[in-house]
């Protein structure tokens, strides 16, 4: 389902995602997600697919909307968790495991801050048949925070805390987000990079270089710290 | 005699205000961005970015739910007057802001963020060692206590470099075109941002400087030293010349403002160290009276006419206390 807002597409989709959905997704849509998603960073990734643990739950069975989260939430007394705002962590640190998470879990869409490469989305996402979303902000806590209806279940809490925990999460409207990456691997991020890269080198006209150089130092703006 | 229990109620409710209630100054400021970038064609997508900030601003303020989930690490800045007399002393005074941040942690929620660097041991409450930061400043001719608390993201926005005198003007524009283009790309640095500089001191101090400078002065406000408050201005116009906008996007929204404190440094050095507070720039200030009275501001007014002095002296020091130059 897609419509327009002020020039820019908006899309409803619903978790877990069918493979149809993606396909009609443009960069720089604007996306709001119902159903279930789940969330897991690096934790969760160096306990299962590291250690090589079982996974606590059929991950698979319940979503194929993977969030890169820690959601500010707290658990009551009585057992029944609290949760407030949610925003993304920087996705580019978990490109490595990657690969084999899509292979495992089914995962089709990776939801975070800051995407990754347009490489990592070629080589990773494209064979898998994911994409990217991104939220918006950096962050909209508050906003995300009311698009959650439930928290359907929490594993691996005494293992590995709130922060790292898996959360999977009932969403209703849950966003903005923005299509980072589509199914060709295109990246909207290094689409801008590449316009706003095109003039940065006359930023620097006339400036001296400094007197102490540092190791590893680059000249080329066009580079990225990711 | 302030007591106890008022340091630990203003603590507790500044982590809620900080968590919850984006600082007017920022908020007008970023209005006023939304609007610039809103009126340029290749800005759309910034512009899209920030009107959902505004909107999440909102949301949070009604729902009374934190607007950013990263908690960053939550600290505080003590400014006691001269005269002040805490129930307890200071280490009762560590003890309520210890506690208040536990508290808030659970009752707002935040979420639990401090963790041991190497085991990763999270006590769930962001407390832990050396945590939260406590730093302190002094008042001539007060016996209140204010209590500042800020709440900033660690990751991405903050660097330090050592310049030489020699590099000049020229190096501090290159440093800082450096800093924003590696961190504003994707928005790292959770632009437009409060750009803080500190400009000089001794390394440790440089860094100290630039996140004070970022954190504990209000949008607008310049440095009283005119050549630094020119500089001041001159630096926002150049971040905001980049060409990136919210997120990394294209537009012209990188800098809010700049702000510059500077400290006597080694005489053949010129440290500079970049901070960035980022689209949930989380600060609030509380002043205790002596008679336990607690009024609420957004304005830390850290950086008084004492805090910044260069001399020996300062006026209405005690004569056992005065040294002759």
């Amino acid at each position: 389902m897609a419509g327009h807002d002020g020039g820019i597409k908006t899309y409803r989709l619903t978790a877990p995602v069918q493979p149809d959905d993606l396909a009609g997704l443009e960069l720089g849509g604007v996306v709001y997600l119902d159903g279930l998603i789940y969330t897991g960073r690096e934790g969760v990734y160096r306990r299962l697919l590291d250690q090589g643990e079982t996974p606590p739950v059929d991950l698979a069975g319940i979503s194929n909307v993977n969030f890169h989260c820690s959601p500010a939430a707290a658990i009551d007394d009585d057992g029944t968790f609290r949760v407030g705002a949610v925003t993304a962590t920087a996705s580019f640190r978990f490109a490595k495991w990657l690969p084999q998470w899509f292979r495992q879990t089914g995962c089709r869409v990776i939801i975070g801050k800051g995407g990754m490469s347009e490489r990592d989305y070629r080589e990773i996402f494209v064979p898998a048949g994911a994409v990217y979303l991104t939220t918006v902000g950096y962050g909209t806590g508050a906003l995300l925070g009311r698009g959650i209806q439930a928290v359907e279940g929490v594993h691996w809490l005494d293992e590995l805390g709130i922060a790292q925990a898996i959360w999977v999460l009932r969403v209703k409207e849950f966003g903005p987000l923005l299509v980072e990456s589509d199914l060709a691997g295109n990246s909207l991020f290094e689409r801008h990079n590449r316009r706003i890269d095109s003039h940065i080198e006359s930023l620097y006209d006339g400036l001296k270089p400094p007197a102490l150089r540092r190791f590893g130092e680059t000249d080329d703006k066009t580079d990225e710290l990711i | 005699m302030i007591t106890s229990q008022r340091m630990e109620d203003a603590a507790l409710a500044l982590m809620h205000k900080a968590a919850i209630d984006i600082p007017e100054d920022y908020l007008d400021a970023l209005r006023a961005m939304t609007e610039a970038e809103a009126a340029k064609d290749e800005a759309g997508l910034s512009a899209f970015v920030l009107e959902a900030m505004l909107e999440n601003y909102q949301a949070a303020e009604q729902d009374r739910r934190p607007m950013c989930a990263d908690t960053g690490v939550p600290r505080y800045f003590v400014k006691a007057g001269n005269e002040a007399r805490l129930q307890g002393g200071f280490v009762e005074l560590e003890r309520c802001l210890r506690a208040a941040t536990a508290r808030a942690t659970q009752e707002i929620p935040l979420r639990p963020n401090r963790v041991h660097p190497l085991s990763r041991h999270d006590n769930g409450d962001n407390v832990g060692i050396n945590a939260p930061e406590i730093d302190y400043s002094f008042e001539p001719d007060a016996d209140w206590l204010e209590i500042t608390t800020v709440h900033k993201g660690g990751l991405f926005g903050s660097d330090y470099r050592m310049l030489f005198p020699g590099d000049g003007i020229d190096g501090i524009k290159r440093f800082l075109l450096d800093v924003l283009i590696a961190f504003g790309k994707r928005g790292l640095a959770c632009q437009p941002a409060i750009v803080g500089i500190g400009l000089g001191g001794s390394k440790d101090t440089c860094m100290v400087l630039g996140k004070q400078a970022a954190c504990l002065r209000v949008v607008g406000e310049r440095n009283p030293d005119p050549e630094i408050a020119a500089l001041e201005l001159e630096l926002k116009d150049l971040g905001n010349s980049i060409g990136m906008g919210a997120m990394g996007f294209v537009g012209s929204s990188m800098v809010v403002d700049c702000q510059i404190e500077v400290g006597y440094c080694h005489t053949g050095g010129m440290p500079m160290s970049v901070h960035c507070f980022c689209l949930s720039s989380r600060r609030a200030t509380a002043r205790i009276q002596a008679d336990g009275q607690i009024d609420y501001r957004h304005d830390p007014r850290w950086f008084t006419p004492y805090m910044r002095r260069d001399t020996v002296t300062w006026p209405g020091t005690t004569a056992a206390s005065r040294r002759t130059g």
